[in-house]
């Protein structure tokens, strides 16, 4: 092959180094472009200075700073004031079957992206937060968790009638718990909430349950469930 | 759930420079997430689908703004080092040095290569997220990287591409 028909090529492969670098080319471009640069030092060395973009462009992301909690909030209150102009028994359901419904559209491909099972995290609790916020006391306000794990360790709790969204997000967060199911059918506007995704012993459970017990502003009332 | 929204936030207010507005625009964005729950057809990535969701709302904050968004000339005329000792030591320190620049490019620029780069968007994402075609993306990324090596030049720093 003569210069002139490998110089196309060679501009070809250049235009895919960032994406090599960033791991998203396809198998077959990805072997495409080693085999280049195993044989190209010039282009080689420009790829050195992509990877160099690439690690500073991840440093200056991740130096931004992140959202306060008043950007939750804010959507917190929109979801609260669209669910609030909604007629009142089908609120709740509306709300569930839409999340209910993205969350079985997601497909093993949507899947990959390391971050998208905490995309699902976020609507799932999202689903549930807004149920306890919302306090529609005559609906089985429950947005569709039936099938919510089973394994792992739980507790019942009841927020606080002061907790805000943020309150309950921020309290969930550090204990690593997750909403999973609620309002329960035992009154009391009382959720289901994930300890832990392996079954923890006893007394770890009894440990954490009174850690969450000393939080007042956040939880009215908290318990150990099988 | 940090992450996540972490994630769609960084994106925004890289194209918005303005925190405030871009926590605004999240909560947009994932409000129209719940309102659209139902339309999503997981013909993409969900990350994906929130990209595009965030860029449209973040292009539309800056058209409706009135003292528009920085254009990188601007940026880099405030960022302009005078050669006292401490602008020389940081001329010196190539990964500042080029952070500098990936911040000083233009929205268009910094958009793609953040979308590349940070967010691991592959050419036909990002060809979705930005509504341009594949062969475009390309490019786009092409004169951006070009754009950032010319910035470096005039920092004194010489790579040796294009």
């Amino acid at each position: 092959m003569n210069t002139i028909s490998k110089e196309p090529e060679r501009h070809e492969i250049e235009a895919l180094l960032p994406w090599h670098a960033a791991g998203t080319l396809s198998r077959r471009d990805a072997d495409r472009v080693e085999q280049a640069l195993a044989g190209d030092r010039e282009l080689a060395r420009r790829y050195d200075l992509v990877r160099e973009e690439l690690a500073e462009t991840i440093h200056l992301n991740e130096t931004l700073g992140a959202p306060s909690a008043r950007a939750m909030e804010r959507l917190f209150a929109a979801i609260d004031a669209e669910e609030a102009r909604a007629p009142r028994r089908r609120r709740s359901v509306d709300f569930g079957s839409r999340i209910s419904e993205f969350l079985s559209r997601l497909t093993p491909r949507t899947l990959a992206w390391s971050a998208t099972a905490a995309a699902v995290a976020i609507l799932l609790q999202a689903a549930v937060l807004a149920a306890v916020m919302v306090k529609d006391q005559g609906a089985p306000s429950g947005p569709g968790l039936a099938s919510a794990p089973s394994e792992g360790s739980y507790a019942v709790v009841r927020f606080a009638p002061q907790a805000t969204a943020n309150d309950i997000t921020n309290f969930l967060g550090a204990y690593k718990a997750t909403l999973v199911e609620g309002p329960l059918n035992m009154g009391g506007q009382l959720y289901r909430i994930r300890l832990s995704e392996t079954k923890l012993p006893k007394e770890e459970v009894g440990k954490i349950v009174r850690q969450m017990q000393s939080e007042s502003k956040v939880v009215g009332f908290v318990a150990a469930r099988e | 759930m940090a992450r996540y929204h972490v994630r769609v936030f960084r994106f925004v207010v890289r194209l918005v420079r303005d925190e405030s507005t871009a926590e605004d625009l999240i909560s947009e964005v994932f409000l129209d997430v719940w309102r659209q729950a139902g339309r999503f057809e997981g013909r993409s990535a969900v990350s994906t689908w929130l990209l595009a969701i965030a860029r449209f709302k973040a292009l539309s904050a800056l058209r409706r703004r009135s003292d528009e968004v920085l254009d990188e000339e601007t940026a880099g005329a405030i960022e302009d080092p005078s050669d006292d000792p401490a602008t020389a030591l940081e001329k010196q320190d190539k990964s500042t040095m080029l952070r500098k620049c990936l911040a000083g490019l233009s929205a268009e620029h910094r958009e793609i290569i953040d979308l590349v780069y940070y967010h691991e968007k592959s050419v036909e994402e990002v060809a979705e997220i930005v509504g341009i075609p594949e062969n475009t993306v390309k490019t786009r990324m092409f004169y951006a990287r070009k754009r950032l090596a010319e910035l470096l030049k005039s920092e004194g720093i010489e790579r040796g591409w294009p």
